[in-house]
C-alpha cells in the first residue's frame, strides 16, 4: 500500500511551512517532503532581520523565523521527510518522491507546490570558469555551513539579494571589490545599498561584466559601461582583480512539477518568468493543486508565508469542511495581511504579475 | 564578446555560438527545437539553467516577444534518477 495523505507539501520554505502551520490548524495528515537536510527553505541561510510589520516577522531574523514556524507543527499531525525530492506528480493523487531508499509512491487529497525559485544564470566570457558562484551558494556556504567562501568578491547584482550578501560576505571578512547592476538602478532597498556604500563598496549601475579570465580559476573580471540600450559601450573596460564573481541576478519560479502535471503556465515577466496561473486562494486550474511562494511568481519570503497560510487554508477547508465563518474570517485576515505587505513601492511590480495572472484567466 | 566562450546549457557544453548557429543555420525558432536537435536542457538539471537565457537569445535573434514563446516540454522525472531505482522501483513500494 502506498502512504496516504490528507496533505501533500513539497517544499518545506516559507511557504511550505506556512501553508502547514494553517493546515495543522484544521486537519491532520500533512506530509512535507523537502530534498533538503533541513527544513527552512532559504530562512535557514537568512542571518538578517526583515522589515515590515510586526505580522510579517518584522525585525525577526530569517533563521529564527524558520524556527518559529518549525516549533509551531504538531509532530502528530505533520510529517517531514527531509533529503527527499518530489520527482514526478500525476494527478489528481499521486506523487513520486525519491530518497535514499529510491522511489515511492504517494497518495494524496491536496497537494501544495512550494516548490521556490531557481537562481538566474547569465552569459559572459567564461561563465564556467571555476570562481562564479550563485549568490545562493554562497550564503549556503557561510551561513549553514561556517565556511568562508571567497577572499576578493565582484558581485553581479543589485537586487536585495545582491546587497544582502554582500555585506553578509563582509561580516564573514571577505572583500567586497563592488556591486555592479546593468540596470540604470538600484533594485534593492535603500536601506541596504546605503550600508555597503557607507562601508566603501561602489555600487555601479548601467554597468556589467563582459567575461571573467584567469588560468584555470577566475583572477580577475572585466567589466564595462552599459549604454541606453544595454549595449556595452567601447573603451569603458575596467579590470577588477577577484577570485570569485558571485551572481545576484534574480530568480526564475520552479514550475517543472505543475507543468508536467498539466496546470495552466503562463509567462509573466512581473513575477520573473513561467508561472502557474491560480486564483486567489492559490489554487491551479487543476482542482485540488495548489502554489505557494515563489513557485507562483518571485516575491519575499513574507509574501510567500501568506501564500501558503492561504493554500493551507483553503486545501484544510476542503477536507474538513469546518465552520465556514471560521473560514471565511481567516481568509479575509491573509487577503488583508498580503494587500498591506503588497502596497509598498517595491511590490508594484508583483502586485501588477499577480493581477495579470489571476484577471487574465479565470 | 567571443561567443564560442559563453557556456549556455552546461550539461550539454552548448555555447552561445551553438545556440546562434542553431537559430541561424539550423533555422530553430523555439527552446523547444533546439533541445530536439541540440539537445541544450536536457541534461542533468533539465533546462534549469539554460532554459531561460536560450529563450532570451531566440527573442533577441529573432525579435520575438519573450512572452509569446511555449515552454519547453518537460516530463517527469523532474529530478535525476538512476536506472537502478528506476529498476528496483516495486509497486506498493
Amino acid at each position: 500500500m502506498s502512504e496516504e495523505y490528507n496533505i501533500v507539501i513539497v517544499g518545506a520554505g516559507p511557504a511550505g511551512l506556512a501553508a502547514a502551520t494553517t493546515a495543522s490548524k484544521y486537519t491532520n495528515k500533512i506530509l512535507i517532503v523537502d530534498e533538503n537536510i533541513k527544513p527552512g527553505g532559504q530562512l535557514s541561510k537568512q542571518t538578517h532581520k526583515f522589515f515590515g510589520s510586526k505580522n510579517h516577522y518584522a525585525s525577526v531574523r530569517g533563521v529564527n523565523i524558520c524556527n518559529i514556524l518549525l516549533d509551531g507543527l504538531s509532530k502528530e499531525k505533520v510529517c517531514f521527510r527531509p533529503e527527499t525530492s518530489a520527482i514526478g506528480f500525476y494527478k489528481p493523487d499521486t506523487l513520486i518522491i525519491q530518497d535514499k531508499e529510491g522511489l515511492h509512491k504517494i497518495k494524496g487529497n491536496k497537494f501544495i507546490f512550494a516548490t521556490g525559485a531557481i537562481e538566474n544564470m547569465v552569459s559572459f566570457e567564461n561563465n564556467d570558469l571555476p570562481g562564479v558562484y550563485g549568490a545562493g551558494a554562497m550564503q549556503t556556504l557561510m551561513n549553514l555551513y561556517g565556511v568562508k567562501p571567497a577572499e576578493k568578491v565582484l558581485m553581479l547584482g543589485a537586487g536585495n539579494i545582491g546587497l544582502i550578501v554582500s555585506y553578509q560576505l563582509m561580516q564573514a571578512g571577505v572583500e567586497i571589490m563592488g556591486v555592479v547592476e546593468a540596470s540604470p538602478f538600484i533594485g534593492g532597498y535603500h536601506v541596504h545599498a546605503a550600508k555597503l556604500r557607507r562601508m566603501g563598496v561602489p555600487i555601479l549601475t548601467s554597468h556589467t561584466v563582459k567575461g571573467v579570465y584567469g588560468d584555470g580559476k577566475v583572477e580577475k573580471a572585466i567589466i564595462h559601461k552599459l549604454g541606453g540600450g544595454f549595449e556595452p559601450l567601447h573603451g569603458t573596460e575596467k579590470t577588477i582583480e577577484i577570485d570569485t564573481l558571485c551572481l545576484a541576478v534574480g530568480l526564475t519560479p520552479s514550475v517543472e512539477l505543475l507543468h508536467q502535471a498539466g496546470c495552466n503556465i503562463k509567462f509573466i515577466k512581473e513575477l520573473s518568468g513561467y508561472v502557474s496561473v491560480h486564483d486567489d486562494m492559490m489554487e491551479t486550474n487543476i482542482p485540488g493543486v495548489f502554489v505557494a511562494g515563489d513557485a507562483s511568481g518571485v516575491e519575499e519570503a513574507s509574501a510567500a508565508m501568506l501564500e501558503g497560510n492561504m493554500a493551507g487554508l483553503k486545501a484544510a477547508y476542503d477536507i474538513e469542511g469546518f465552520n465556514r465563518s471560521v473560514f471565511l474570517n481567516e481568509k479575509e485576515i491573509v487577503e488583508f495581511e498580503l494587500k498591506s505587505l503588497r502596497t509598498g513601492p517595491f511590490c508594484e511590480r508583483a502586485q501588477a504579475g499577480k493581477k495579470r495572472l489571476m484577471v487574465e484567466e479565470r | 564578446m567571443k561567443d564560442d566562450q559563453i557556456i549556455i546549457c552546461r550539461c550539454e557544453d552548448g555555447t552561445l555560438a551553438d545556440v546562434k548557429d542553431a537559430i541561424h543555420r539550423l533555422g530553430l525558432r523555439s527552446v523547444e527545437e533546439i533541445k530536439r536537435v541540440k539537445r541544450f536542457g536536457m541534461g542533468h538539471c533539465q533546462g534549469k539553467t539554460c532554459g531561460k537565457l536560450i529563450s532570451q537569445i531566440i527573442s533577441r535573434e529573432l525579435n520575438i516577444s519573450y512572452e509569446d514563446m511555449a515552454p519547453a516540454t518537460t516530463r517527469q522525472p523532474a529530478k535525476a534518477v538512476s536506472v537502478k531505482e528506476f529498476a528496483s522501483y516495486q509497486e506498493g513500494n
